[in-house]
């Protein structure tokens, strides 16, 4: 299902002197079966784009494409409940929206909202479990006797369960341990790459950027900066700097190598990985 | 969602009333609490409703605002106008809908009461309009200062009180979030049986009052922390400073309580 946002313009609290541009202009793509990274200085809008893909927000002006569905500023939309179950979001910080007694009926919540009966609820509550790298046991337990770091992989088991089409992330991994931020996302990538599923992921880790997505939407002050693969939007350093964004560490050991090297490498490495690869074929070379 | 709201938020700017003492402020909105009942005809409202107008544009508030924010208190008025107008049975009948009579003394009990209602709503969102919620605090403190000698909490009250202030915004975000990411699982707010609606309330409570406890907990260990221990011997870094216009305003409000006395039938 291809999402595509036209001009889409929104303030908070508007109408009021508290009003407050959120974002504006704001115009991208996202392909179906993609993994799009949304990046972005602090406040440049990427949770209110967000909010606008399984229309939590509705748009100000401009409109927005989900699916065969039209979302477009100043109309009445019914019948919201198809899109989110098709577009499924993990909030930043969602350990804050666990509220049942234990971790299984909390995980069943989205999926039984959306219809679908308490045995095949349960049975997608235990496969999401495991998806999220938590244990069985898990699912008899109160969701506020674990830790912060077990709460958030039942609160994004929580959106698993819903099994939607696009899953929109949003800053996933923040205030996990190391080992569980990799997991994670590699547990993304592999929904995205096997199962099909669209990926769409805000990030503050450049590295996690380049590794994963195939399309970067840059924000800069509530208006896309600019579009583009990784390899484009990492290839301009100064760029990114400019709006308080950085290169990934290995784009920056990869120029800094250049460098003494005294000529520039192939291609742009995004990985540790690639760039090792690269340096090793050199010393085939040489 | 709850954005609109401006009951109890603060709008900064630069005002007279703005730059008014707070105790000044209380003291005026006190008094003008008792001296809107002093107004029982058309020549008194009218002189409340030009006297709330210049208070209104004193503070450089747009009306707009004041008013769109305060709809839902609206409702409320319009709730009791109806009220009167259908059971009130004073004066001539003026219209008769099935049972119903509509008296003309209904329909004008109706308008003063509203209208009353609204001006007091309408001073007292001015109050928290133009004064951070902590200054409300520190003139209400300091109003209620001489009880401290009755053995009063007053400062552990007023602290209690700018707390709670404090929260206020805060909380109404964490509801809109939560609402949000529950509508995200597929919760449904806004339609359904009444049943159905009270428990879709689950889901939003369960997590607000968490991280409502779980915030006091952690306010209470920071301020422990950094040797928070009550009121004694505790000096202030904002002073509150009684100027001349605090003075004139009080005067202006005393006038205006003689033309109502004047005037009133
Ligand atoms: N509920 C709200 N009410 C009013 N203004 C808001 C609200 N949420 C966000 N904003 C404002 O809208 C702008 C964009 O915020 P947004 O949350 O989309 O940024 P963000 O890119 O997600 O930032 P971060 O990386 O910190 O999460 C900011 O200026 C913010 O202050
Ligand atoms: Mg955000």
């Amino acid at each position: 299902m291809d999402i595509k946002l036209r001009e889409v313009e929104y303030r908070y609290a508007a109408g009021t002197p508290f009003e407050r541009l959120a974002i504006t202009e704001v115009s991208f793509d996202i392909p179906s079966g993609g993994y799009t990274a949304i990046i972005g200085h602090t406040g440049s809008g990427k949770s209110t784009v967000l909010q606008h893909l399984n229309v939590l927000l509705k748009p100000l002006k401009g409109e927005i494409q989900i699916g065969s569905r039209t979302i477009a500023a100043g109309r009445k939309e019914k019948n919201l409940k198809e899109i989110r179950r098709r577009v499924g979001i993990v909030f930043q910080f969602p350990e804050h929206q666990l509220f049942e007694e234990t971790v299984e009926k909390d995980i069943c919540f989205g999926p039984v909202n959306f219809g679908v009966s308490e045995g095949e609820a349960k049975e997608r509550a235990r496969e999401a479990l495991a998806l999220v790298g938590l244990p069985e046991h898990v699912l008899e337990r109160s969701p506020f006797d674990l830790s912060g770091g077990q709460m958030r992989r039942v609160a994004v088991a929580g959106v698993l369960a819903m099994q939607p089409e696009v899953l929109v992330l949003d800053e996933p991994t923040a205030g996990l341990d190391p080992r569980g931020r990799h997991d994670m996302m590699e547990m993304f990538a592999s929904l995205q790459k096997e199962k099909g599923m669209t990926c769409v992921l805000v990030t503050h880790s450049m590295e996690d950027a380049a590794r994963y997505a195939d399309r970067i939407v840059m924000m800069h002050k509530g208006r896309v900066y600019k579009t583009g693969t990784p390899c484009e939007i990492f290839s301009d350093g100064p760029d990114l700097t400019a709006i308080g964004l950085d290169v990934p560490e290995t784009v920056r050991f990869q120029r800094l190598f250049e460098e003494k090297l005294g000529r520039p490498l192939g291609h742009l490495c995004l990985t540790p990985e690639e760039l090792a690869r690269e340096i090793s074929r050199l010393r085939g070379e040489s | 969602m709850m954005e609109k709201m401006i009951l109890g938020r603060y709008l900064p700017a630069d005002s007279v009333v703005h730059r008014m003492d707070p105790r000044a402020k209380l003291l005026f909105i006190f008094g003008f609490v008792l001296i809107v009942f002093l107004a029982n005809n058309f020549f008194t409202y009218a002189l409340l409703g030009v006297f709330t107008l210049i208070v209104i544009l004193l503070a450089r508030v747009k009306i707009q605002f004041l008013i769109a924010g305060l709809k839902p208190v609206i409702i409320i008025i319009l709730f009791t106008f109806f009220l009167h107008v259908f059971f009130t049975k004073e004066g001539d009948i003026l219209a008769q809908i099935g049972f119903l009579s509509i008296y003309k003394g209904g329909v004008i009990k109706g308008i003063f009461i509203a209208l009353r209602f609204f001006l007091l709503i309408l001073v007292t969102s001015l109050l928290t309009l133009t004064t951070p919620p902590i200054s409300v605090t520190d003139g209400i403190e300091s109003l209620f200062g001489p009880l401290k000698k009755v053995k009063v909490p007053v400062h552990e009250l007023a602290l209690m009180m700018s707390i709670s202030l404090r929260f206020i915004p805060t909380l109404l975000d964490e509801t809109d979030k939560i609402m949000k990411a529950q509508m995200a699982r597929g919760a449904d707010f806004t339609s359904g049986s009444l049943s159905n609606r009270v428990k879709a309330v689950i889901p939003l409570l369960v997590p607000l009052f968490v991280s409502a406890f779980k915030r006091a907990e952690e306010l209470a260990v920071a301020m422990e922390a950094r040797g928070y221990k009550g009121g004694e011997g505790r000096t202030k870094y904002r002073l509150l400073a009684w100027h001349m216009r605090d003075t004139l305003a009080l005067l202006f409000l005393i006038g205006l309580a003689a033309a109502l006395f004047a005037l009133r039938s």
